[in-house]
């Protein structure tokens, strides 16, 4: 798309922002091109990608999980992945008996550095509203159902800690490298309203 | 404060819209603002809980309506103008009437400047040693407040007994940080049981945890 300067077609919001942007850069409060590196940055460079080796990792290095639940800030730095918005971090476990949730009712936090910028619905007012007090109702709208002995646990992030849920590894991974471990692991599977894929390999039961 | 944000436990506001391979951006103005806002921060002049309060502090009717990129954009307008930074005139025209003192030019965000910043967080650790007012394993209630200003402890755990279950050390306590007082306290986990939150209908083995400061909790039995 052409950036044209018939405006006539642009919403009232788009028109704010660009009047916004306009004086933010005349009165030379912000330098454009570093406004495209930070865009760059969080489109381009940080996302669900990173979370999902850490997850890789853990599963296939048992001292390096036990190393991300004990202390996951450090663990977490040690792959190179720290900053805005995760400055601290919590890596919770799911397990056979426990399903972990994340959420964040007052407002939108979410583990930038690990899982890039949160999709729209988990800044939603239905999931915001309802994750905490019917969990299982929200999991069951992501298709994912669960056995009345798991217990489910929320994780309401109202401080400046970050979670990032690890996953269960599925059944079937045996022989299989980080990379693949890794693109078996959504980016729903690390906030928990998902479990992560099974490998589609032939013969896998 | 009271607001329509605190969105914990509410009930009618319709199923999750889960869009399948969506993308991070689906507007080029949603690119900008989010830019603008983390580029305005450099300027020092609020923190994190400052700017949550200017997004959260809207009318519930309008809140509900914006989308989360155009509550940034409510928030940054107030931001500014708060801070003097721009006036209401040059928000309508889009033009600035007076240049940048001396001082902030040279704190503007460059390029080159912002792998670092973003690899280098806020600062919300503090190293004040305060003594931690609750161990491991204590039980503790919420605090009945409901100050008008923002506050980090949800209305649904008010009032409601849980469990110290990790002490995260000592941060700025976020409700005085709002305010421009840094205050060092600690952060726990606390795990509310579902049934103490939801009553008896929830189910048995869930729960609940809430990061929570010192000020938002008292001992319970």
């Amino acid at each position: 798309m052409s950036a044209g300067h018939d405006h006539s077609h642009l919403s009232d919001t788009e028109l704010r922002v660009r009047s916004l942007e306009s004086l933010l850069v005349d009165k030379g409060m912000v330098d454009p091109a570093a406004l495209d590196v930070l865009v760059q940055t969080y489109e381009e460079k940080i996302g669900p990608q990173n979370g999902a080796r850490i997850v890789a990792r853990a599963w296939a290095e048992p001292d390096f999980k036990t190393w991300l639940l004990a202390d996951a800030t450090a663990a977490i730095a040690e792959m190179g992945y720290h900053g805005r918005q995760g400055e601290h971090m919590n890596v919770v476990e799911n397990t056979a008996q426990v399903h972990n949730l994340v959420v964040c009712t007052l407002c939108s936090c979410y583990p930038w550095p690990v899982l890039g910028l949160p999709p729209t619905w988990y800044k939603s007012a239905p999931f915001r509203s309802r994750a905490v007090i019917d969990p299982r109702g929200v999991l069951r709208e992501f298709g994912t159902v669960l056995s009345g002995d798991v217990a489910v646990r929320v994780w309401d992030s109202t401080a400046e800690l970050r979670y990032l849920v690890l996953p269960e590894q599925p059944k079937g991974c045996a022989g299989l490298g980080q990379n693949e471990l890794a693109a078996l692991v959504t980016r729903n599977a690390m906030i928990g309203v998902e479990k992560a894929a099974a490998p589609k390999r032939a013969g896998a039961a | 404060m009271n607001g329509i944000h605190d969105l914990g436990g509410m009930h009618g506001l319709g199923p999750i819209d889960a869009e399948v391979d969506e993308p991070v951006f689906h507007h080029e103005w949603e690119r900008r603002i989010l830019a603008l806002a983390l580029a305005s921060g450099a300027m020092g002049k609020w923190n994190i809980d400052i700017s949550r309060h200017a997004r959260e502090n809207q009318p519930p009717a309008q809140y509900l309506a914006n989308s989360y990129y155009q509550t940034w954009l409510v928030g940054l307008e107030k931001l500014l103008l708060e801070a003097g930074l721009i006036n209401a005139e040059e928000l309508a025209s889009g033009r600035s009437a007076k240049a940048l003192p001396d001082d902030l030019a040279k704190r503007v965000l460059k390029a080159d400047m912002v792998a670092e910043v973003l690899s280098r967080g806020g600062q919300f650790r503090m190293d004040d040693d305060v003594p931690a007012e609750f161990l491991l394993g204590d039980g503790v209630r919420v605090l009945n407040n409901h100050p008008a200003h923002h506050t980090r402890a949800p209305r649904y755990v008010r009032g409601h007994c849980g469990v110290v279950e990790q002490d995260h050390g000592v941060f700025v306590f976020a409700d005085a940080n709002a305010q421009g007082n840094k205050v060092p306290q600690h952060i726990y986990s606390v795990r509310f049981t579902a049934q103490e939150l939801w009553g008896p209908d929830a189910a048995a083995n869930d729960c609940v945890n809430v990061d929570l400061w010192d000020g938002h909790l008292e001992a319970a039995d």
